[in-house]
């Protein structure tokens, strides 16, 4: 098996989708002969044209809707937003637009369209490039939303994302873009809405999406030196929810404790403790703390250490969890 | 651009003949007649909320006329009533919306016709994107957009009027200019008096033409098309015209602009107009007017009773179309609304 990035693990099934149907183009800031900024659509412009892989005015909102346009007309679009933080300039192109299409003409237009956005600290870029606003998108009816955090389910949940009827925003964690390495299936796509337990634990289960899944296996892997057995859930798709994975792993344990890169109030975390609380009260041994970033704004890169969860918050209220 | 004056002289070429002007002609009665019943069956409370189309109809059919419903797409703001039935949506279906009938109001398989929009301007990178398409796949055709002078204020008239430029779209943007958003003036909208000239930054060509001027919107319309479908990329085409009517239902313009200048408007009635041209060709009279009047009252009736015989959704409506399948939890929040169960689960 084949051991990819997460940047080639994407362009891998970007290669498969546009192979196997030719209605499958993608459009962005810089993604022709540049391949984007981060490479991931490096050599595609070369492979399938200019057409196809198409350089678009700095426009996100035109970028979104005009993937719908396409959509309409017969494309299947994978559109690329920069960073997820830059969604804000066509926050009304997605959640109103996009999402809502369907509905709105009541099955006569699916929106056949992903939008690939990289997002989540730890990688010092300037303002807006990082911010982890995920939970914004969950409160909008329509559109599936993914988050991969190694390189097989990268592939197999995009392939999944571009054959989906729905809209589907992709999050791509960039600062494991070329930090890890992994086995990446040749073959069919993954299933959303079915999470993975990604290291067993019987003490705890700490449960995360994206980047912050390595966290959690950082402090995983740190508990157990004192020998505590601690799980790491990936949840992988926000929506839809795996609530019945999600409530049986946590009856497993009787513990838990939510992490992720979003600001801590209003995240999606409190979602998931809502849902655990109310579908798993019985089985829960303590109270589920979450870790998140600050409630502020996402600082410069050289404070952004203070803001964002670390590997030590996550130990910390693990063993507070433990020790209930 | 002009071709009718306002005594109904024709001060050019005719972009259409005699028959065609006739049914345009009846068009807009059945456009104005639709206004009155709306707005009577609103004031009765049968009716949430409606906007008039009145003194805007010589912009909104003679631009629609232009178009192939077979070859080509429309992209409604949600002020072009009519330019959607010429566009092939059963006048049944656009009174159904009114009516609170969602799913018989949708578009038909096979009407190239996207819903109306009630997000100002958000339509128009929607049609930049489907003309893209159309030329991606080496589709005759054009599309086109609708939209009004507020909506040339949003940021999304320039992002989409911008990319579709830089592609060489198949597009043509119908800027409906009727003086007023809601309440703010045109003035208020832009400190420029020629609203057509903003393509010349984008581009490609920008064209002001009488609103009120059946003819001169259809002929500026069509050349657009026509060079649309030969790729020689977009138009905007600005139409001067008026509301002489409320924004809508609920609100009351003399609360923010004088009745004088109302009246002054109606001396410019397109309707007026087209029939003065319509007499003096001896392809119009009272008596036809008359019987015009009286087929557009039939059908009207016909459409409503059409719509009222549909069922009325129920709460399964909601949940449909969100989603191709719905996700565990929405499915279960269908479960208890069709059921009403009152619900205490997720």
């Amino acid at each position: 098996m084949k051991q990819l990035s997460i940047i080639e693990a994407i362009r891998a099934a970007l290669v498969e989708e546009m192979e196997r149907d030719p209605s499958v183009m993608v459009l962005g800031m810089d993604v022709g002969r540049l391949g984007g900024v981060f490479r991931v659509t490096k050599g595609l412009a070369a492979r399938f044209g200019e057409e196809r892989v198409a350089d678009t005015p700095l426009a996100e909102a035109s970028i979104v809707g005009a993937a719908l346009g396409l959509a309409i007309g017969g494309m299947k679009p994978v559109a690329e937003i920069q960073f997820l933080g830059f969604t804000q300039q066509a926050f009304h192109q997605i959640g109103p637009q996009l999402a809502r299409y369907r509905f709105r003409s009541r099955g006569r237009y699916p929106t056949q369209v992903t939008i690939r956005a990289p997002y989540g600290g730890g990688v010092r870029t300037p303002e807006f490039h990082a911010d982890a606003i995920e939970s914004q998108f969950v409160q909008v009816p329509g559109i599936k939303i993914v988050a991969p955090a190694f390189p097989d389910d990268a592939k197999g949940l995009l392939l999944q994302a571009i054959r989906d009827p729905d809209p589907v925003l992709y999050l791509e964690p960039q600062r494991l873009y070329r930090a890890i390495r992994g086995p990446v299936h040749n073959g069919d796509p993954i299933p959303f809405g079915v999470s993975r337990m990604v290291r067993d634990g019987t003490d705890l289960i700490l449960i995360a999406w994206s980047a912050a899944v390595h966290l959690c296996l950082e402090a995983a892997e740190t508990l157990a030196r004192t020998g505590a057995s601690v799980a790491v859930l990936d949840l992988r798709t926000l929506n839809p929810l795996d609530v019945e994975g999600l409530v049986a792993a946590v009856r497993d344990c009787g513990k838990a404790v939510v992490v992720h890169e979003a600001p801590l109030t209003g995240g999606f975390g409190a979602e998931i403790v809502a849902t655990l609380q109310q579908e798993a009260y019985g089985d829960l041994d303590a109270p589920i703390l979450r870790v998140g970033s600050r409630d502020t704004p996402y600082p410069p890169g050289a404070l952004e250490d203070h803001f964002l969860p670390t590997v030590a918050r996550v130990v910390a209220a693990a063993r507070a969890t433990l020790e209930y | 651009m002009r071709l009718l004056d306002y005594d109904g002289t024709l001060l050019g070429a005719a972009p259409m003949g005699v028959e065609k002007a006739q049914q345009a002609m009846r068009l807009m009665l059945l456009s104005r007649a639709t206004d009155e019943r709306f707005i009577k069956l609103q004031r009765m409370g049968r009716v949430g909320i409606y906007g008039p189309v009145h003194g805007q109809e010589a912009s909104v059919i003679g631009s629609a006329m232009a178009l192939d419903p077979a070859r080509d797409w429309m992209v409604p703001a949600s002020r072009e009533h009519l330019a959607m039935h010429v566009q092939g949506l059963p006048l049944s279906s656009l009174y159904a919306t009114y009516l609170g009938r969602i799913d018989h109001a949708a578009v038909p398989e096979g009407v190239r016709l996207l819903p109306r929009q009630q997000a100002i301007g958000a339509q128009l990178p929607h049609a930049t994107g489907l003309a893209w398409a159309l030329k991606l796949q080496r589709l005759r055709g054009a599309v086109m957009v609708y939209f009004g002078e507020g909506a040339a204020s949003e940021g999304d008239f320039h992002e989409a009027a911008n990319l579709a430029g830089v592609i060489r779209a198949p597009l043509v943007m119908v800027l409906i200019n009727n003086q007023y958003a809601i309440s703010t003036p045109a003035h208020r909208q832009s400190a420029a008096p020629n609203l057509a000239a903003r393509a010349v930054g984008y581009g490609f060509r920008g064209i002001p033409v009488d609103g009120n001027d059946l003819f001169a919107v259809h002929a500026a319309a069509r050349e657009a098309v026509e060079r649309a479908v030969a790729g020689e990329g977009p138009t905007l085409i600005e139409c001067r015209t008026y509301r002489i009517g409320f924004h809508n239902t609920s609100d009351n313009p003399r609360e923010y602009r004088p009745d004088s200048e109302v009246e002054d408007a109606a001396e410019r009635d397109p309707i007026d107009r087209l029939r003065l041209w319509l007499t003096s060709e001896g392809a119009w009279s009272p008596k036809v007017e008359a019987e015009a009047v009286a087929q557009v009252a039939t059908e009207i009736d016909a459409a409503i009773a059409d719509v009222n015989a549909q069922p009325r959704p129920g709460a399964e409506a909601i949940f449909k179309h969100v989603y191709a399948e719905l996700p565990y939890r929405v499915e279960q929040q269908r479960r208890d609304t069709v059921t009403r169960k009152e619900d205490v689960c997720p």
